[in-house]
């Protein structure tokens, strides 16, 4: 019964979902598009730093929906995901540096076709490094699995800092500056749908059997070790490719950019959603990216005020904004009044299930 | 090969701190099952808690002492605080682990916010020249780290095989609820070993200060993570494997540094949990335990 709250929902709360939050949101995203498309026209509401927290919002999106398909939905609790991010940043970095002036086209058309190929081929590697380490790790569960992921992301992390491709420590400079608003928010988009519709699919119910009883899906015939490193090869495709745009936005990457914390850092977005909850995922990653920059007026106090507020939020809502629902009007107009918890409740216990445990 | 020796020593002297600091988690992780993050930061504490200590002038015995109360009292309160509402609200595993990772965050950040990020020196507490022996040289802070770790491993080992408390610790670790059945009281022995477990991590924290004579608020980000790979590595929950697998860290990275690359010292703490976690999943001292139907 818990499971419906991943996939298909009752048709009916589905309905529901695209009925009223689906127009809401595109609307929102549409109002955004329209005000930055405005400095085209000569006219610039949105400045540059408010576009860049938008761009960051959009990376992020991508890594915590990408990290959710593999913890929430398939409930493997991995934490290494800034090492695929940053294995997608190198390989596009270096692509796009290495590729050099294609004659016949003309350089904005060369970038229009060279960025996404170059993302893409990163989201490959990513994907590829994903398999690689999936293969052996997934054996492991639960903590052990957790922190078999912690030890390889840094591994990814130390290779970068020795290898001389990656130039050390230095790290890369003066990576084309290609991630702008429009690529950010396509593949943000891009990833949202496609993440939705496996989970939403044959193979996502596979994933959310094997989270909910690893046993039971087995028994039931659900090839266990291929859907879990299907889950965790997707995840790092996505983190690849997000690390690409990471890189192309920064135009500077060096291995302290994927250290751990930027892993914690993806975690807490899923977390602070609620592990499963995809909606969840995307309001988690905008609201993380914005508020150290809402709390730069405390200053110093900045950092602990946003590791207090984590606790204490955790305190009252260990099942993160939404639990394992997605969100929908009536839950944010809850939450509004601080009310989501009963709602969130309330449906769970309707489906039978309690939210239930990570 | 005295070069050999002489990495061993300081390889014992690094892989004592591991221990220290492992021993903390794999207590904490034996009886509730959480990744206590915020431990590494307890060690950070310590060392500069144990700063202090030096600075007023007070003398060795004293100031480490100082050092391991203070900690434990930093650990039982975020225990108090943060942790056990959280269990009983039965809350789910993970935040309890998002809380743990705040408080390592609160923790790092008010270090950087009343200590400032830069690193300070550690004050001089031994002065006299190294004992040399068959070209290896041991310095006085090391003797002192091998000591106090051997003493403080001595004397856990014994509380836990011999008092009430300690038999009451591994019986929660064993079994929560047939634990509380026997009448043994679970949030009082949670704080024991909360307390144990910091204690031992400030500990560690004077000694790397007089070690290593650097201290800084982020510096107990690393040989944290490092400890928990340590306390994995032993077999988690196993107190002599945390002892064990502290040491073998130590070892290997002290090895790794002077004889391939120190660049490449993170990437063996972690080469070697992966090596052994699919050899032996369950560490190299823990039973592994069949899922069953």
């Amino acid at each position: 019964m818990e499971t419906q709250a991943i996939t298909g929902e009752k048709p009916k709360a589905a309905e529901k979902w695209r009925r009223h939050l689906l127009p809401v949101g595109l609307s929102f995203l549409l109002l955004l598009n329209i005000l930055v498309f405005m400095e085209h026209l000569g006219l610039e509401i949105v400045s540059r730093y408010y576009k860049g927290i938008l761009i960051l919002s959009f990376i992020n999106i991508v890594l915590a929906v990408s990290l959710n398909l593999i913890n929430g939905a398939t409930g493997l609790f991995s934490i290494g995901h800034a090492g695929f991010m940053a294995v997608g940043a190198y390989v596009s970095a270096l692509l796009s540096l290495n590729m050099g002036r294609w004659g016949f086209l003309s350089p904005q058309l060369q970038t229009f076709i060279q960025f996404p190929l170059v993302l893409f081929l990163g989201g490959l590697a990513a994907a590829l490094a994903g398999l690689v380490i999936g293969i052996p790790t997934l054996r492991l569960r639960g903590d052990y699995l957790a922190i078999a992921t912690l030890g390889f992301g840094e591994i990814i992390r130390v290779v970068a800092l020795n290898l001389n491709i990656t130039r050390g420590a230095r790290g890369i400079t003066s990576i084309p500056n290609h991630t702008n608003f429009w690529w950010a928010q396509l593949f943000a988009v891009l990833t949202v749908v496609i993440i939705w519709n496996i989970v939403h699919s044959n193979h996502g119910r596979a994933m959310v059997a094997i989270r909910e009883d690893e046993i039971a899906a087995e028994a039931m015939g659900v090839n266990t070790t291929y859907y879990k490193v299907l889950a965790f090869t997707i995840g790092a495709f996505f983190a690849g490719v997000a690390g690409g745009l990471f890189a192309h936005h920064l135009s500077y990457i060096s291995p302290k950019s994927f250290d751990v914390l930027k892993s914690i850092e993806i975690l807490l977005m899923v977390v602070l959603g609620g592990l499963g909850s995809i909606t969840g995922s995307v309001i988690a990653a905008v609201v993380l990216t914005a508020l150290p920059e809402v709390l730069r007026f405390l200053q110093d106090y900045r950092m602990v005020i946003y590791a207090g507020a984590l606790i204490i939020l955790m305190n009252f809502r260990p099942q993160g904004l939404f639990g394992r629902a997605e969100a929908d009007l009536a839950v944010l107009k809850a939450l509004l009044k601080s009310r989501a918890g009963e709602i969130v409740k309330s449906r769970s216990e309707k489906r039978g299930g309690n939210g239930g445990s990570a | 090969m005295s070069q050999f020796l002489q990495q061993i020593v300081n390889g014992l002297s690094l892989g004592s701190i591991y221990a220290l600091i492992a021993l903390g988690y794999t207590m904490v992780y034996g009886i509730i099952r959480l990744i206590n993050f915020a431990h590494g930061d307890i060690y950070m504490v310590g060392a500069f808690v144990g700063y202090f200590a030096f600075r007023a002038g007070l003398p060795v015995p004293l100031a480490i002492l100082v050092a391991m109360i203070l900690p434990a009292l930093f650990g039982v309160t975020i225990e108090f605080l943060a942790y056990r509402p959280l269990r009983n609200k039965n809350a789910p595993r993970i935040a309890a682990l998002i809380t743990a990772i705040g408080m390592s965050l609160l923790l790092e950040n008010l270090g950087i916010l009343i200590f400032s990020p830069d690193p300070r020196p550690f004050p001089r507490v031994f002065t006299s020249e190294p004992l040399r022996y068959a070209g290896v040289t041991i310095s006085e802070p090391q003797i002192l780290t091998l000591a106090v770790t051997l003493g403080l491993m001595v004397s856990l080992t014994l509380f836990i095989r011999y008092t009430k408390t300690g038999k009451a610790m591994r019986a929660v670790a064993q079994d929560r609820e047939a634990a509380q059945l026997m009448g043994i009281n679970i949030n009082q022995i949670i704080s024991v070993t909360f307390v144990i477990g910091s204690a031992l991590a400030g500990a560690a924290g004077v000694m790397v200060g007089i070690l290593i004579p650097r201290i800084e608020p982020l510096m107990g980000v690393m040989p944290g993570l490092k400890a928990f790979v340590a306390a994995v590595i032993g077999g988690i929950g196993v107190i002599p494997g945390a002892m064990l697998g502290g040491m073998l860290m130590g070892m290997a990275e002290t090895l790794v540094t002077a004889f391939i690359s120190s660049t490449w010292r993170d990437a063996i703490a972690f080469g070697l949990l992966i090596v052994i976690l699919l050899i032996k999943p369950s560490g190299i001292f823990g039973s592994s335990s069949r899922t069953k139907v």
